[in-house]
């Protein structure tokens, strides 16, 4: 699915990415790890085309196309979606007029005709009742006025809205109480299929007692430094990231 | 809006330049450049007027001759030279027009180039048009339809040989000719408009729509219009603007007045899109209006300005509350880009007891451009208990244009309610970065990010002019992110 070779990144001449490596097949669902300012962030916005970061090394080949020679909004258009973090306000402009709009891009990519009314509602209908979204909330200003846990389930409907190929979801579960995280994760795990695949960004384990990950990997100083199954995300929680530093600086 | 599919504005983007910039072949009769008592009196003889008006012309000019043009305004031009100006430009025609069939060619096409066809409105929307090209009224639609209400909705010249009564007691009584350098110029020297009657306690069915347009070369518009609306009744009035794209600035000196008696509601909505001048500035129309209305008791006036057009514009939309619970509305948006400027805004006059007023104003700069709201909220003494909410938002597209707001506030009344909220915010690359990782491209992604800004202006149009708005935004910011 996506490919990602000795990726070094640098933003404001600082180098955040020294060599990450990363391959994710279809159907499998790998978390990344770390500590504060280990490149996590980073990663997902150079995945989405952030444009403040520059590429110094390395590859990313996505479905087989070069995704680094792909502007954001098509890298979108070829199945890449990233939940965002701090998900952002568009006031005046409803959710529902957002995703039509985001929708149609896509399809018309694709060589598609738009999306007719009755599809769309009734698509926004299926959608909203996974990640238990009100109605309301559909109509309502992008994001405007969303508490942190309706903002992080209106990107997990949108996900759901727009069927990526790979979803890239960075630190979702930042801010979210346990309520809100089981929602937002049976809401990952409901578009979990064969043909699609998922990245999923976070500090903490708890999130991955919801979202069950294939692999787990450790990014720490801007590599990937270990990587291991569910249990190693198990021995993250318990021991903290300090005994990786310092096998690090060991080796 | 809903029919209007994001699609088809796509499709209009692709046609980004100023799409209204072309010149229509009509022969046109035309009088010498410059003003004096001579021509003046060659216009009222052209348009065979009662004596009256000639003397109110004249007056108006006398007025004019003693003032000075204003400058407080925050905009930048070259005066106007008044000595090379066109007063009088019409295109040729030998008769009134009795039907539709009559109409020149020429400028069917013209009209339907600029989206008027008017045999298509009259099938499908059911909007009622004056369409005034340069100096006169050249058709209006619907007209014996209105008869039978008793409306009167007719061009200006009209109305002052069918209705002279009704011209004579209302026009200049809200817009006196003394008023400011401008009007009176316009007083002086108009030449057509727009003139509307809606009888008491008539609902009028259908959106009025006058299509004003400029056309001919080295020469100013300068039309009145007047709307009165007597004792209960209701009227939505449209008006819409475009002019050929040419190299010299050409002046646009109008004077609307409103009138809503006793009980009556006017809605009045403006799509402004004259030529902005190219890229670099040069050419464009100098937009120079004043724009007031009165309320009797209980009665209610709505400005809804959606400005994107116009090199310079200066105007005032504005609400003399007279009567006691009398309400006044003022919705704007402003759109500067390249090297436009706005100054525009407002005034709400309360006098009466708990009159009521709104002004919602949110302006957009884009490129090198300034964009000023000015407004006045001024509660004289008797107006008890009179409120009023200001909101005046700006939106920053680029690091080099400005914005600003100059709100005046005068109070002379311990009971009035005054409230004004006012934000500065530059496009956010935020917004931007995540409707793009949504797939959406940059030009649809401003679109949609503007129209919301505006939503809540646009939402006060009516359905076809919302439309025409929308699309009209998404042209004037095309690329404007910087």
């Amino acid at each position: 699915m996506i490919e990602i070779k000795n990726l070094h990144a640098n933003i404001e001449g600082k180098e955040i990415l020294k060599g990450l490596t990363l391959n994710v097949n279809a159907g499998e669902v790998h978390a990344i790890m770390g500590p504060n300012g280990a490149g996590k962030s980073t990663l997902a916005n150079i995945l989405a085309g952030r444009e403040e970061y520059e590429i110094t090394a390395g590859d990313i080949t996505f479905d087989g196309v070069d995704l680094l020679a792909l502007s954001t909004e098509e890298r979108a258009r070829e199945g890449l979606f990233l939940a965002f973090q701090y998900p952002v306000e568009i006031p005046g402009v409803s959710n529902v007029n957002f995703l039509r709009t985001a929708l149609n891009e896509i399809r018309e990519a694709k060589g598609e005709d738009p999306i007719t009314a009755k599809e769309f509602m009734a698509l926004v209908r299926e959608k909203s009742k996974i990640v238990e979204l009100d109605s309301k909330l559909a109509s309502r200003s992008v994001n405007e006025g969303f508490s942190g846990g309706e903002k992080k389930r209106n990107e997990i409907f949108q996900m759901a809205m727009l069927n990526p190929k790979l979803a890239v979801l960075d630190e979702t579960d930042s801010g979210l109480d346990i309520d809100a995280l089981r929602i937002v994760a049976k809401g990952v795990n409901s578009l979990k299929s064969p043909e699609n695949a998922s990245i999923v960004i976070t500090h903490y384990q708890r999130l991955l007692d919801h979202i069950v990950p294939d692999f787990v990997h450790v990014l720490y100083d801007g590599k990937i430094v270990k990587t291991g199954g569910k249990e190693l995300a198990l021995e993250l929680e318990e021991k903290g990231y300090d005994w990786i530093k310092e096998e690090m600086q060991v080796s | 809006m809903a029919q209007y599919t994001e699609n088809e504005l796509a499709k209009d983007l692709e046609n980004q330049d100023y799409k209204f910039g072309f010149v229509t072949d009509v022969e046109t009769e035309t009088i010498r450049k410059g003003l004096d008592e001579g021509i003046i009196r060659l216009i009222s003889a052209k348009k065979d007027e009662p004596e009256w008006l000639l003397e109110y012309r004249l007056t108006a000019f006398e007025a004019w001759q003693k003032m000075t043009e204003p400058e407080w305004a925050h905009v930048r031009y070259k005066k106007p030279d008044f000595q090379n100006i066109t007063y009088f430009a019409a295109p040729k025609q030998s008769k009134k027009y009795e039907s539709w069939d009559d109409v020149d060619p020429e400028m069917k096409e013209t009209m339907a180039k600029l989206g008027i066809s008017l045999e298509e409105q009259k099938k499908l929307t059911g909007v009622a048009v004056d369409f005034v090209m340069d100096s006169v009224s050249v058709a209006t639609s619907f007209k014996s339809k209105l008869k039978e209400l008793g409306i009167i909705f007719c061009s200006f010249s009209e109305a002052v040989q069918d209705y002279p009564e009704l011209v004579r007691e209302h026009m200049g009584s809200i817009v006196p000719h003394t008023d400011n350098f401008y009007a009176a110029l316009n007083a002086a020297v108009f030449t057509d408009g727009s003139f509307c009657y809606i009888p008491k306690g008539v609902r009028c069915p259908m959106e009025l729509s006058t299509y004003f347009r400029i056309n001919a070369e080295g020469t100013g518009q300068f039309e009145r219009t007047l709307v009165i609306a007597d004792e209960g009744s209701y009227v939505s009035y449209l008006e819409g603007c475009t002019a050929p794209q040419r190299d010299e600035n050409q002046l646009h000196a109008a004077v609307v007045e409103l009138k809503a008696l006793k009980d009556a509601e006017i809605k009045y909505s403006t799509v402004q899109n004259w030529y902005p001048g190219d890229k670099n500035g040069v050419g464009g129309i100098f937009n120079f209006v004043t724009k007031r209305g009165l309320c009797e008791t209980n009665a209610k006036i709505s400005w809804t300005q959606v400005e994107t057009g116009s090199a310079v514009t200066w105007k005032y939309p504005s609400c003399i509350l007279k009567g006691d619970h009398s309400v006044g509305e003022f919705y704007s948006v402003a759109v500067t880009n390249n090297y436009q400027q706005a100054d525009t805004g407002t005034k709400m006059i309360h006098l009466g007891k708990n009159t009521k007023s709104t002004i919602i104003s949110k302006g957009i700069s884009a490129g090198n451009s300034q964009n000023s709201y000015r407004g006045l909220v001024q509660i004289h003494k008797n107006a008890h208990k009179a409120r009023n909410f200001s909101q005046c938002d700006s939106l920053l597209m680029t690091d080099h244009c400005g914005a600003h707001t100059f709100p005046y506030i005068e109070c002379k009344n311990p009971s009035a309610q005054i409230e004004h909220e006012a934000t500065t915010s530059k496009i956010g690359e935020d917004q931007l970065f995540y409707c793009k990782q949504r797939g959406i491209s940059e030009e649809k992604a401003i679109s949609l990010i503007v129209n919301g800004y505006c939503k809540e202006v646009l939402n006060q149009l009516p359905m076809e002019f919302a439309v025409e708005a929308q699309k009209l935004l998404a042209i004037s910011l095309e690329g404007s992110v910087g």
